[in-house]
């Protein structure tokens, strides 16, 4: 387990950028906690720095892709590959994720 | 609706039909389009593909699910009419059975501008413009270390060309009409920014100056064998710069020759085509059962000011589903929270620019990250004291706030 952050340090709609070998990126939708890979999978982009949507997506900041925060799927142009999608636990007031 | 026409495969195409599969269309959907490629990414083709370190299988926008969209793709097909029938739209297609369906999408995108030719050389080989794959490519293989090009035209995609040109090797002249190459889209002050790149690069930059025409190679004095090929670029001034390989890149004319006689208004002085296909925010023409979207279309731009068709790789995503609504009478699709406010990137030198909004003449710019000498900075545009426009220079997450910020701020 990866500790990220406490709970309050990531407000609804923000992400949080864990900077590891292969960076991992942390989201807060709407009180749920997701995490995926942070890079996106069509250029060198961190989705930390995307829009958050309410449908649970992320929106690449650079060139519009959308990839679902549980399943990692982009849902258009111009990704074509998903982004690994990692597990949360919340303990104590502390997000730690499970890299799969 | 029975059957649903896209003509466009482009991406403006590939959009329209998984909008209207995704909205639940489950009639006959026929796509026709005029290039025989399957729909492919068109923005590396300046940069990465053009470089090199991308091929044609890395352009593809396909995905395997697409196969799930039931469509009936009619490739290498050039729509040449449409007309309205007692019930619905024939599309007369050259050299191919027309198609006849109930509803139109219009996607039909743009081509390159050329050069006028007023000494009448005709075409000469060396001479290019870039839109489609097969131009990079024939464009790639004359990149060849030490070869002179020179690019006809200051804006993105000239700036993208000689950036990557100069990294094949290749000796680059780029000439530009106004003082002030991108002054245009960014305003004199930053256009500057971007212009001094080329010249820190290595990139001899001519502004101010006027092409006159294009020299045959048996005319430059420099070559007397080939007067088929490009030797030189002649200026208004008198003087005539040797060229191997010319590029030009200034400016687009959308794909409209076809609905000539169809009934569809265009966006210029009386309904004038060349101005575009006219449209609603929504999509809609003035003929029902028609819609058009994508590089095509003009509408009204709150960030413009005016009527204008956006060219945005951006909105030939998005605006898709918003049509389709409109065609199926379905109400707008939920968007990105960044949708509607226009959004371009461009990358050149190892630099990613990011734009969204609209710049006028007379807006202020001030910096309000980084600073503009590092390469790294976010400027922001106001007119009367509100944003309405924000460049971005490696700065992702700031330029991203504003832009999502100009997407809730009412202009």
């Amino acid at each position: 387990m990866i500790k990220v952050c406490a709970v309050a340090d990531l407000p609804e709609g923000e992400a949080f950028r864990l900077e590891l070998e292969v960076p991992i990126a942390v989201f807060n939708v709407a009180g749920e906690f997701f995490a995926i890979d942070d890079t996106c999978t069509h250029q060198d982009a961190s989705l930390a720095d995307g829009f958050v949507e309410d449908d649970c997506t992320v929106e690449c900041p650079l060139h519009a892709s959308c990839f679902d925060l549980r399943t990692g799927k982009p849902n258009g142009p111009p990704a074509k590959e998903p982004v690994r999608t990692h597990s949360v636990v919340v303990e104590d007031g502390t997000i730690f994720v499970v890299r799969d | 609706m029975d059957t649903i026409a896209v003509v466009g495969a482009s991406l403006a195409g590939l959009s329209a039909v998984r909008a209207l599969r995704a909205a639940g269309f489950e009639g006959r959907l026929v796509v026709i389009g005029e290039e025989k490629h399957d729909p492919y990414d068109r923005p590396p083709l300046s940069k990465d593909f053009l470089a090199g370190r991308q091929d044609v299988a890395d352009l593809s926008l396909s995905m395997p699910s697409d196969a799930d969209l039931k469509v009936e793709w009619r490739l290498g097909q050039r729509a040449t009419a449409l007309k309205a029938q007692a019930s619905g739209y024939l599309i007369e297609v050259a050299d191919a059975e027309p198609v006849v369906c109930d509803g139109v999408v219009i996607a039909t995108g743009a081509r390159a501008r050329q050069l006028p030719d007023p000494t009448g050389v005709g075409p000469l080989w060396g001479v290019h413009t870039l839109r489609t794959v097969d131009d990079a490519l024939a464009l790639r293989a004359e990149l060849v270390p030490g070869a002179q090009l020179v690019v006809v035209g200051g804006g993105f995609i000239g700036a993208e060309i000689a950036s990557t040109a100069l990294e094949l090797g290749v000796q680059v002249t780029l000439i530009e009409m106004a003082a002030t190459a991108l002054a245009g889209p960014l305003g004199e002050e930053l256009g500057a920014v971007f212009a001094a790149l080329h010249a820190t690069r290595g990139v001899q930059v001519l502004t101010g100056v006027r092409v006159e025409a294009l020299v045959p190679a048996n005319d430059t004095g420099v070559d007397d064998s080939d007067p088929s090929k490009v030797g030189g670029v002649r200026l208004a001034d008198g003087r005539t710069l040797p060229a191997d390989v010319v590029l030009v890149g200034i400016g687009s004319i959308p794909n409209t020759e076809w609905l000539a006689g169809s009934g569809v208004l265009g966006a210029g002085p009386g309904g004038d085509l060349r101005g575009g296909v006219a449209i609603t925010e929504g999509g809609a023409t003035n003929l029902p059962g028609v819609v058009a979207t994508g590089d095509c279309a003009a509408t009204h731009s709150r960030f413009a000011g005016r009527v204008i068709r956006y060219e945005h790789w951006t909105n030939a995503l998005q605006h898709p589903a918003v049509a389709v609504a409109t065609l199926l009478g379905l109400p707008a699709p939920r968007q990105s929270a960044t949708a509607g406010v226009p959004y371009f990137w461009s990358d050149q030198y190892g630099l990613r620019l990011q734009f969204a909004g609209h710049y006028h003449p007379g807006d202020v710019v001030e910096i309000v990250e980084g600073d503009v000498a590092s390469h790294s900075f976010v400027a922001v545009y106001r007119r009367e004291g509100r944003p309405v426009a924000v460049l971005g220079i490696g700065q992702p997450k700031v330029f991203g706030r504003w832009r999502k910020q100009l997407a809730t701020d009412p202009l």
